[in-house]
């Protein structure tokens, strides 16, 4: 029989809970294109099914957590691996908030008792979308990869999210103008827009956590362009 | 590429900062030990900071413990030891020719791995070497049944021993014989305690307690602590310092700093690999 290698035994651990970061990336990602497919189709049921699976989500993510608590607790971990281990602890709670966000979208899709007929519009939250989620597929590569080079960078895109999100702004403000009875309308895209631009800020804070496992440093990536 | 946006949190237990000299209780300059021709210890060169606990970690045979020992002359117990380069203590080498090791050793007291209690009583113990070293009154305790008191009350031991001082300190536990021979360092008034490995022989719980006693004691004592517990380096130490083999087994230093810094983030990746129990 071999001997048990301890430290192979906690490194294995170490890969399989970063192997469960990405598959909670991955339901994440898929709540979010889900929430986004039942608010470009006005689909009640597809937003509904978003929203049921946004506690499986949850689950995962205590499942985790619970994992990370007990390998602390029993591996007792220094250097690196205690910077792993704190920053998968952070990172798996960001990952359930940007499914919270999808579940606010799809509740922007439940309230809202019409299509929204702007193509514009639905085209700037669709970008908005995709952008987060590419910037979320980033991060979490960098984050398996150990590339601090890209996590470094990949909170550079936030500007383009931020920038969509102030042009969804003016011209839900100018449909008002045109026709004040879209009010409540703006209100419920308004929402919608501002939970994918949060998605992008999530990421960022993955981001911030990859530098910090790789390097040590703490880092903060402003978001906060007018302060 | 320039990331004007990132700026840099203000984290202390991230920062590197060593002991500052107008704070040091002693200072070992380019030290180089010797056992016969073999170097044990090279070109360690360490300030230790006052009223703080330094822990020294490191895997088996890098030389902590001849270290630790050179700061008190126990070194030079051992047949063929010899010592080159320095150690400063208030100012003095204390390898200097006029230089008495009995004075250098009342100051700076040492702590077994092994608790070594005299086969006397407890009240014995802690009174002997206070008697050796001249114990005075005039040190604000009038006679000598209150200053073992104050020991052992500082050792926290007294609570556990108080209805029983004339009993040998070889009927008490492990852990509270390991603390009568702190009681007993502290009868004699060092300025530097040091503890080679001082609970590796304890139970959990008493290892507990010599830990929190650390903690009580750096308040008026400067700790130089061994362990092979990187936890308990961890714990109790406010700098450590880790050393390692080099390619001919002696002793080098590979890296020292604040605690903080060296269980989360070491700069070295020996100390990374040693830390990870990837190494060593």
């Amino acid at each position: 029989m071999n001997p048990i290698n301890t430290r192979e035994t906690f490194d294995n651990q170490l890969s399989h809970l970063s192997q469960e970061v990405l598959s909670l990336g991955k339901m994440a990602e898929i709540a979010i294109r889900q929430s986004m497919q039942a608010l470009q189709q006005a689909d009640r049921g597809i937003a509904r099914q978003s929203i049921r699976n946004d506690l499986e989500i949850n689950k995962k993510r205590y499942a985790l957590e619970n994992n990370c608590v007990t390998l602390i607790a029993t591996q007792q971990p220094m250097g690196r691996d205690v910077r792993f281990l704190t920053a998968i602890l952070e990172i798996i709670t960001e990952l359930e908030r940007i499914a919270d966000y999808a579940k606010g979208v799809s509740k922007v899709t439940i309230r809202m008792s019409e299509k929204n007929s702007s193509i514009t519009i639905m085209t700037h939250l669709q970008e908005m979308a995709e952008m987060g989620l590419s910037m979320l597929e980033r991060s979490l590569e960098a984050f398996m990869r150990r590339d601090t080079e890209s996590a470094r960078s990949i909170p550079l895109d936030d500007d383009q999210v931020d920038h969509l999100y102030n042009q969804v702004a003016m011209e839900l403000t100018n449909m008002v103008i045109k026709d004040p009875g879209t009010v409540q309308t703006a209100q419920y895209l308004m929402w919608a827009a501002h939970n994918l631009e949060r998605l992008a800020d999530r990421v960022t804070n993955i981001c911030e956590r990859v530098v910090y496992v790789n390097t040590g440093e703490m880092l903060e990536f402003d978001q906060m362009e007018d302060e | 590429m320039q990331l004007p946006f990132i700026y840099e949190i203000n984290i202390e237990s991230t920062e590197m900062t060593l002991p500052q000299n107008n704070s040091l209780a002693i200072e070992a300059t380019n030290l180089n030990i010797y056992y016969g021709t073999f170097r044990a210890v090279k070109d360690v060169s360490l300030k230790i900071p006052q009223n703080k606990v330094t822990a020294l970690i490191g895997p088996s045979g890098c030389g902590k413990s001849t270290l630790i020992r050179s700061f008190n002359r126990m070194n030079e117990l051992v047949p063929g030891s010899h010592l080159k380069g320095e150690i400063l203590f208030r100012g003095e080498n204390i390898y200097a020719q006029t230089v008495d090791p009995v004075e250098v050793r009342r100051k700076i007291g040492m702590v077994f791995q092994k608790p070594n209690p005299f086969p006397k009583s407890i009240y014995e113990n802690v009174a002997w070497g206070a008697k050796l070293n001249g114990f005075k009154s005039e040190l604000g305790y009038p006679n000598m049944d209150e200053w073992v008191e104050q020991c052992l009350r500082k050792a926290a031991l007294w609570d556990e021993v108080k209805d029983k001082l004339d009993q040998s300190g070889l009927s008490l536990s492990g852990g509270q014989q390991q603390r009568l021979c702190i009681a007993r360092t502290i009868a004699i008034q060092p300025e530097i305690i040091l503890m080679d490995e001082p609970a590796s022989a304890l139970d959990p719980i008493a290892t507990l307690k010599i830990e929190e006693l650390m903690r009580e004691l750096v308040e008026e004592y400067t700790i130089i602590v061994v362990t092979h517990n990187m936890h308990q380096a961890a714990r109790v130490s406010d700098y450590t310092a880790f050393l390692t083999m080099d390619e001919d087994r002696s002793g080098v230093l590979v890296e020292y700093g604040q605690t903080n810094q060296i269980f989360t983030n070491p700069r070295d990746s020996r100390t990374e690999g040693y830390i990870t129990g990837r190494y060593g």
